[in-house]
């Protein structure tokens, strides 16, 4: 093939698009359309909970029109990371949209389903024969990691995608996968060769996020033999050779080496030209092959969190708020233990929102300036009960702990909610971030058919 | 003498994957950023000392195409992770924007 065009909606579905971009994609006539449905970067809850990141009214609204007009012009509709962090859940919950929508508007196509959560005993088995490294910053994986970890998916590359393609799918919707994979396979499978197709995906995946100014908006990408044109169908947004570079530094650890499953995508020689006011070619990207890996993510559960919200206007506690939060931290493991919890059976976070809040260790600002100071009171606890109870000694401690020259005897702290106790959602983290060889890339992703 | 609030397009942070924080400073033009980068201050050290990492934790890049400086830095706690401030990694950047660039 001479040329192979991909049009992607937005940067994650849900996000939304211009139902006019979407048209004029179209118009183009590509011979694809895609989307990324995910990503680590909300935290770990979404993967840990298995709740979607994105609304489903909003998820409805996106695959209502991608699936009407990929059906319009019979070009394959195909969708990583589903849900957001692509585990089983989040999977079927778009699954569950797209055979709502066909019912709906009495569409019939043929559906692939590509699933990503791995068996944990199998991961063991990878950990025994030395087949699972850690990824920078990441602690070795053990069998004690891999047993508390709540959910854990495999990210697939491109060659899921390809087989269920082969296998006559009209619509993929697929579990968690490398952002540019979809596409990747996609042009890939068009006899294009890897460099420009990776290329093609690693822009794709972030919809118009490459253009100027950038926007949840669609792309369109034509990937020929030496590299990619790219341009934003919104015509007020501008690709130019400055934001297609550019967008190479976005959530990467480099912009010029970009490690995919069975490669290395080198940019570090690529070539930005303007082929017109709204359009740019890159070329001069390098594919490198390399042993196959796939990356692993999985979360934990941490504990159950209550938190409570207030702020304090007074300049004296201000000057010494450092202690004052001492003596709460001191007053709350005094009471906690009266009625039985132990300090080593919870945590107790206070974020100080005008002081270090947003930066905390890395804040080189060590005195503040401010006239009034937030608080975030959080504990996480075994359970919710004890959350609970321990947040509601602390918010006590904040109102009314004494301090030097206290003039505001009445209470510490304005509290702008009754209640003031908030249960949130349990707490995860990411346990699980590391990488296994393998030999087949389709082995670990199974791949459903279903005729809508 | 300049401030890098005052030259750069963009001072930015964000997550690269949830162990790890990328941190970018931008220029407009090409001419601009080779200036800035003559002057040697927008370097791994920097970076290591701004956020207490050690040197060779620093992956440091300069990308001429991009006309940016970027550096990748272990988070302190992961995205998420209890005592974490950032889940994105999107406002770590503030101690860059008063280096002093002799320019």
């Amino acid at each position: 093939m001479q040329e192979y065009r991909l049009l992607s909606t937005s940067g994650l579905l849900g996000y939304g698009f211009p139902e006019e971009s979407l048209n004029a994609g179209m118009a183009r006539q590509p011979h694809m359309i895609g989307v990324d449905g995910g990503s680590t970067d909300p935290g770990p809850y979404y993967l840990g909970s298995g709740k979607c990141v994105n609304s489903r009214m909003a998820m409805k609204r996106d695959l209502k029109l991608m699936l009407r007009a990929a059906r319009k012009q019979k070009i394959p509709l195909v969708i990583g990371s589903c849900g957001g962090a692509g585990g089983e859940p989040h999977l079927q919950t778009v699954v569950g949209i797209v055979r709502e929508i066909a019912r709906e508007d009495a569409m019939h196509f043929r559906l692939a389903v590509i699933h990503a959560e791995q068996d944990k005993g199998w991961i063991k088995k990878q950990l025994k024969s030395g087949k699972i490294k850690a990824l920078r910053n990441v602690k070795e994986l053990d069998d004690a990691t891999i047993d508390r970890a709540t959910r854990i998916v495999g990210m697939m590359g491109p060659e899921p995608f390809q087989r269920a393609l082969d296998d006559g799918a009209d619509v993929i919707l697929a579990g968690r996968s490398s952002d540019p994979a979809p596409w990747a396979g996609c042009a890939t499978r068009a006899q294009l060769p890897p460099a420009p197709s990776w290329y093609a995906g690693k822009m794709l995946e972030c919809g118009a996020t490459a253009a100027l100014p950038k926007g949840h908006d669609c792309l369109l990408t034509s990937v020929d033999r030496d590299g990619v044109v790219l341009e934003a169908m919104n015509p007020i947004r501008l690709c130019t050779p400055f934001s297609v570079a550019n967008h190479s530094l976005h959530e990467n650890a480099s912009p010029c080496f970009h490690i995919e499953p069975g490669g290395l995508l080198d940019t570090s020689d690529c070539v930005f030209e303007a082929v017109s006011e709204r359009a740019v070619r890159v070329s001069g990207m390098r594919w490198t092959q390399q042993p196959y890996t796939v990356k692993l993510e999985g979360a934990e559960l941490v504990g159950y969190r209550a938190i409570t919200i207030c702020g304090t206007r007074d300049p004296m506690l201000i000057s010494t708020v450092d202690a004052f939060l001492g003596s709460v931290r001191e007053n709350v493991s005094v009471k906690a233990a009266a009625f039985g919890v132990k300090p080593e059976a919870y945590k107790l976070v206070i974020r100080t929102y005008g002081a270090n809040g947003v930066m905390s260790g890395w804040e080189p600002i060590q005195r503040t300036q401010s006239h009034e100071l937030g608080f975030v009171v959080e504990v996480i606890a075994e359970t919710q009960e004890l959350a609970n109870a321990v947040l509601a000694i602390a918010r006590v401690q904040m109102l009314h702990v004494d301090f030097p020259n206290r003039l505001c005897k009445e209470g510490n702290m304005a509290f702008p909610y009754s209640p003031s106790d908030i249960e949130t959602a349990p707490a995860y983290r990411f346990s699980v971030f590391h990488t296994v060889a393998i030999d087949d890339p389709c082995a670990l992703f199974p791949i459903e058919h279903e005729t809508v | 003498m300049a401030l890098i609030r005052d030259i750069a397009k963009a001072c930015k942070s964000k997550n690269a994957g949830p162990f790890e924080l990328t941190i970018d400073v931008v220029f407009d033009d090409l001419k601009l950023f080779e200036r800035v980068r003559e002057t040697g201050v927008i370097c791994p050290a920097l970076f290591a000392r701004l956020y207490k990492v050690r040197l060779e934790d620093v992956q440091f890049t300069e990308y001429p195409a991009g006309r940016a400086f970027k550096a990748t830095i272990p988070r302190l706690v992961a995205s998420g992770d209890v005592g974490d401030t950032d889940v994105y990694g999107a406002q770590q950047h503030a101690p860059l924007l008063d280096v002093e660039i002799p320019i």
